[in-house]
């Protein structure tokens, strides 16, 4: 499929790109920034009309990479210029460009500060992102996963809070230190594998098994402090406090999913071996992360940090349905990745809209909003009842379906990781009753109810929220062949062709 | 010696440079003060003139003057190499000079000798050669460094200079001279064949090869042969400094390779330990000393180091990756390093240069251009794609996995991520600081042209390295006589 007679994966790659270029005129201009802001989300509605040709285009009953492209880009090394998705990247590069109108929006008042510098890093994030999703090359997926560290380090650097230097720089050494060793892995596994950078052809083999046990660590590192897994998590309060909304949207919604999917592309496949091997290890530390993040969560005082570690908590049931490596687990691990891009998305655009209003996060200084801001406080609650698995919303789907995938073989891992939901509605509710509910507080009294941006930003989130609790099944059935073909990939070598 | 016409023809390049070299220290007294830039585009001439006649030679391989000197592939890249950083040296110097009020016209030529210098040191086929390349290029740096007659920390640091690089210099030449006693020959394919002979592994042999190693890693300035790097860059002019970290860099990486890779490729069993040990010291040096650094062109010092570990890496093995690996990563080196050097020289407060990193706070504010040219360079040298300098680190790391070394490669990466810390600090004060004082950032045409070139080519070659991979891939033959 082409548009404008480019291939689509490198039109929705290069487009916001190159299309960032026309808010160079604006730069260092005043009274523009109107301009910049529609010009901006205009190029983000188009990207996200245009990633729907791939929902049409895509055929559901294929685990093959479709859409594909293929160019030598250096041949020395054989690196290729390789694009292609499946079910699990189209789903994540629907949201993605779903989401990204919805950070223009939220900046809409909230960024004053050279502003067409500010969506030139977003416009460029956004391509970067979709091509981690993309790529099929794996010196490409690296060179896109390591570029979007750049325009994420300004975007926290220099729009964040107080003690942004401080988060923007932790972000930056904690991903880079991960990614470096996934470098290693990757240039370890050209040789290994015949010479080839390509992804599916580096799959499914069997490689010896101290092979897979170093790279599968080597990868490990990279892709858990992306998601981020426990012990590898402190980077995340501090990014996602100190990042404008924005930032913490496009972190909590995209980038953190990106390790996920790194599992569930290189890991998984490559070193099947290696992934049995530390399943209990895995699972282990993906109920640590639930549990963990929930009580850390429980004792926050500021919004954005209990949303934080409530991130936390619940990519731990991502891990926790990836390694359990059946097909409701990962089934329901990507719905979670899903549901938990469009829910905390939608929690921390909550927050941004209390924080333009009030410049505050603290849970002390809000209370009895729902007098006051009624139509908001009814969206809160119900991306609030989401994100705490209440059936009837997307949430519940995603978490059901790995809860039921590791029952079937850690009966106690997946006990445990129940008491997640009970713990996750504690901090939810606590946080309702003290900003929704609670004494009405006269510092409250001037915040006007949702602006019309604001309505643009939540609403087509409230509306996902629901449809996807509802109707989970479209979705489920668009990469339900990937993940077949996925845990087939998965399972030990037959005896017979072993030889 | 036998100065048949192939042999004229095949030192071509290297005679016109000495003889417009030559030209233009007699031209510059009758060159009007006022007119001097009129030299620098002289010199810029030469150097395009030498470049045709390289072009002239490439694909061919010839031993010449019996194989004392060698023109192949791999020679002639260096030398393009050479000839272009020398040629944006000049470019960013014609302004700089005038500022600085030490536009003198004897600096293109020295210029040119030692660029003259450097490529002796690529072609070299015999030790003594290489000795005369050597000197000739260290003489200019001394004199080059100490450009700055009424600054004390230019004469310091040309002082320094001289004195250590005089004692690496005889330590150099003892080595060559052990070698020659031991094997009565000091030509590069006359000492393979001695050395691969089993008999060979005397300790004389093995004491002549440390101590020229320990001449090619002070040119190199790899550790533990390294501290007299950061003074000297912090002293010299600052044009000269880009010009001696990158260029002369790029030329002493070039001989050796080839002497270790020629000359003692049958022991390299004996000697890969010393150049792992090289290169995880400089690694550590370089990237750790860095971080506390507050002069920025004292940091690019250390930062040249940590560089010159990466480097040696690709020297472990000879292979096809590694040779691809070394050439790759000079060349990129050479234009994100002079870029760097390039944006420092530029910059300026109050008649001084910006060398202090707190003269980079808040640049975005006043000079977004600027702030974004560094940021390319910054994150270049830290090894962040999507910039050329992280295809070059990634093929070393390559190489040297394809080496054996997967270790080395982790070590490696995992210096490298400390010392990102220190170029996104950088990166932090023109972004997230707000400006205090004045910098200009004002280049002129020639500065800007010579910007826009090093900017350009760290994109390029991180995006679209095709043509440049191409042409070293042509260039990936050492001519063994």
């Amino acid at each position: 499929m082409t548009f404008l007679s480019v291939p689509i994966l490198t039109f929705l790659i290069f487009f916001p790109v190159v299309a960032s270029l026309l808010l160079l005129p604006f730069y260092k201009r005043t009274g523009t920034d109107g301009v910049v802001k529609w010009i901006a989300l205009g190029i983000t509605v188009i990207e996200f009309l245009l990633s729907l040709s791939l929902l049409i285009g895509n055929n559901p009953h294929l685990y093959q990479m479709q859409f594909v492209e293929n160019h030598l880009w250096i041949p020395f090394g054989n690196i290729h210029y390789a694009l292609g998705i499946d079910g699990i990247s189209l789903v994540l590069i629907v949201m993605t460009t779903f989401l990204m109108p919805m950070t223009i929006l939220t900046s809409w008042v909230g960024i004053s500060k050279n502003l067409p510098l500010f969506m030139i890093n977003i416009l460029v994030l956004e391509g970067a992102m979709i091509g981690v999703f993309c790529a099929t090359d794996f010196v490409l997926f690296y060179v896109f996963w390591e570029a979007m560290l750049i325009p994420m380090y300004l975007i926290i650097g220099v729009w964040g809070g107080p003690n942004r230097i401080y988060a923007a720089i932790k972000f930056f050494l904690y991903t880079l230190a991960g990614s470096l060793l996934l470098l290693v892995s990757i240039i370890a596994l050209y040789f290994v594998g015949g010479h080839t950078f390509d992804i599916t052809r580096l799959s499914g083999q069997h490689y010896g098994m101290t092979f897979q046990i170093l790279a599968f660590l080597a990868m490990f590192v990279a892709f858990a402090v992306k998601i981020p897994m426990f012990p590898f998590h402190t980077w995340l309060p501090d990014a996602h406090v100190e990042a404008p909304t924005a930032g913490s949207v496009i972190l909590a919604s995209i980038m953190l999913k990106m390790g996920a999917y790194g599992f569930l592309r290189f890991s998984l496949p490559m070193f099947p071996d290696a992934s049995h091997f530390f399943t209990p290890f895995m699972l282990t530390l993906s109920v640590i992360a639930i549990i963990w993040g929930a009580f850390m969560a429980l004792a926050q005082e500021d919004m954005k940090k209990l949303i934080a570690y409530s991130s936390v908590s619940h990519m731990g049931v991502v891990t926790l349905g990836i390694f359990v490596a059946n097909v409701q687990g990962i089934e329901g691990a990507l719905m979670q990745m899903l549901n938990h891009g469009i829910t905390t998305g939608a929690l921390f655009l909550c927050i941004g809209v209390l924080y333009d209003r009030s410049h505050s996060r603290l849970l002390s200084e809000y209370g009895g909003l729902a007098k006051q801001m009624p139509v908001y406080s009814t969206l809160l609650v119900i991306f609030a009842l989401s994100s705490l698995a209440l059936p009837g919303t997307n949430s519940f789907v995603g978490e059901f379906l790995v809860l039921i995938g590791s029952f079937k073989t850690h009966a106690v891992v997946s006990s445990l990781a129940t008491t997640g939901v009970i713990l996750s509605a504690m901090y939810l509710l606590y946080m309702l009753s003290r900003v929704v509910w609670g004494v009405y507080t006269p510092k409250n009294y001037a915040m006007p109810d949702l602006h019309a941006y604001e309505w643009g930003s939540l609403l087509p989130l409230v509306v996902m929220v629901i449809v996807i609790g509802l109707l989970p099944n479209p979705v489920l059935s668009l990469f339900h062949q990937s993940v077949a073909h996925l845990v087939g990939q998965m399972q030990p070598v037959p005896l017979a062709s072993l030889h | 010696m036998n100065f048949s016409p192939v042999n004229i023809m095949g030192t071509m390049p290297e005679i016109y440079l000495t003889v417009l070299g030559s030209l233009l220290f007699l031209m510059e007294p009758f060159v009007p003060a006022k007119k001097r830039s009129l030299l620098g585009i002289f010199a810029i001439f030469a150097l395009v003139f030498a470049m045709i006649a390289t072009l002239g030679l490439n694909g061919k391989g010839l031993p010449l003057y019996q194989g004392l000197y060698i023109v192949d592939p791999f020679s002639n890249f260096f030398k393009m190499v050479i000839y272009l950083g020398t040629i944006l040296t000049i470019l960013f110097s014609l302004p700089y000079l005038e500022k600085e009020e030490i536009h003198v016209g004897e600096y293109y030529g020295f210029l040119l000798f030692a660029a003259v210098g450097m490529m002796i040191m690529v072609s070299a086929g015999d030790l003594i050669t290489l000795f005369l390349g050597i000197e000739l290029m260290s003489l200019c740096f001394y004199v080059l460094v100490g450009l700055k007659r009424n600054s004390l920390r230019s004469v310091e640091a040309s002082f320094k200079y001289f004195l250590l690089g005089a004692f690496a210099a005889a330590i150099f030449l003892y080595g060559v001279s052990l070698l020659y006693g031991a094997s009565g020959t000091e030509t590069l394919s006359g000492l393979a064949q001695f050395i691969s002979n089993p008999g060979a592994l005397r300790p004389m042999v093995f004491a002549g090869m440390i101590l020229t190693m320990v001449g090619f890693a002070f040119k190199v300035s790899a550790a533990p042969f390294h501290m007299w790097t950061p003074d000297v860059y912090e002293g010299a002019p600052t044009v000269v400094t880009g010009f001696m970290a990158s260029v002369g860099k790029v030329a002493a990486f070039g001989v050796f390779l080839r002497v270790f890779w020629v000359a003692f490729s049958a022991n390299r069993d004996h000697w890969s330990l010393l150049i792992v040990m090289a290169a995880i010291l400089s690694m550590i040096v370089g990237n750790i000393v860095a971080l506390v650094q507050t002069n920025i062109k004292r940091m690019l010092a250390y930062s040249s180091i940590g560089h010159a570990g990466y480097a040696v890496i690709a020297l472990l093995n000879p292979s096809r990756e590694s040779l691809f690996a070394l050439m790759f990563y000079m060349f990129t080196y050479l234009f994100m390093t002079l870029g760097a050097f390039g944006i420092i020289l530029i910059l300026r407060r109050k008649g001084v240069e910006g060398e202090e990193i707190s003269d980079f706070v808040g640049l975005n504010k006043k000079n977004p251009l600027a702030a974004f040219l560094m940021l390319i360079f910054m994150f270049s040298l830290a090894g962040i794609p999507p910039f050329g300098g992280f295809l070059a680190k990634f093929y070393i790391f390559m190489a040297a996995v394809h080496a054996g070394y997967t270790w080395l490669a982790v070590v490696g990466v995992l210096l490298s991520a400390v010392g990102a810390y220190y170029y996104i600090r950088v990166v932090m004060a023109m972004y997230m600081k707000d400006p205090v004082e004045t910098v200009e950032f004002a280049p002129n045409r020639m500065e800007g042209m010579a910007l826009f070139v090093t900017a350009a080519m760290t994109v390029i070659l991180g995006i679209f390295p095709l043509p440049f991979v191409h042409y070293i891939e042509t260039s990936l033959a050492i001519l063994v006589p």
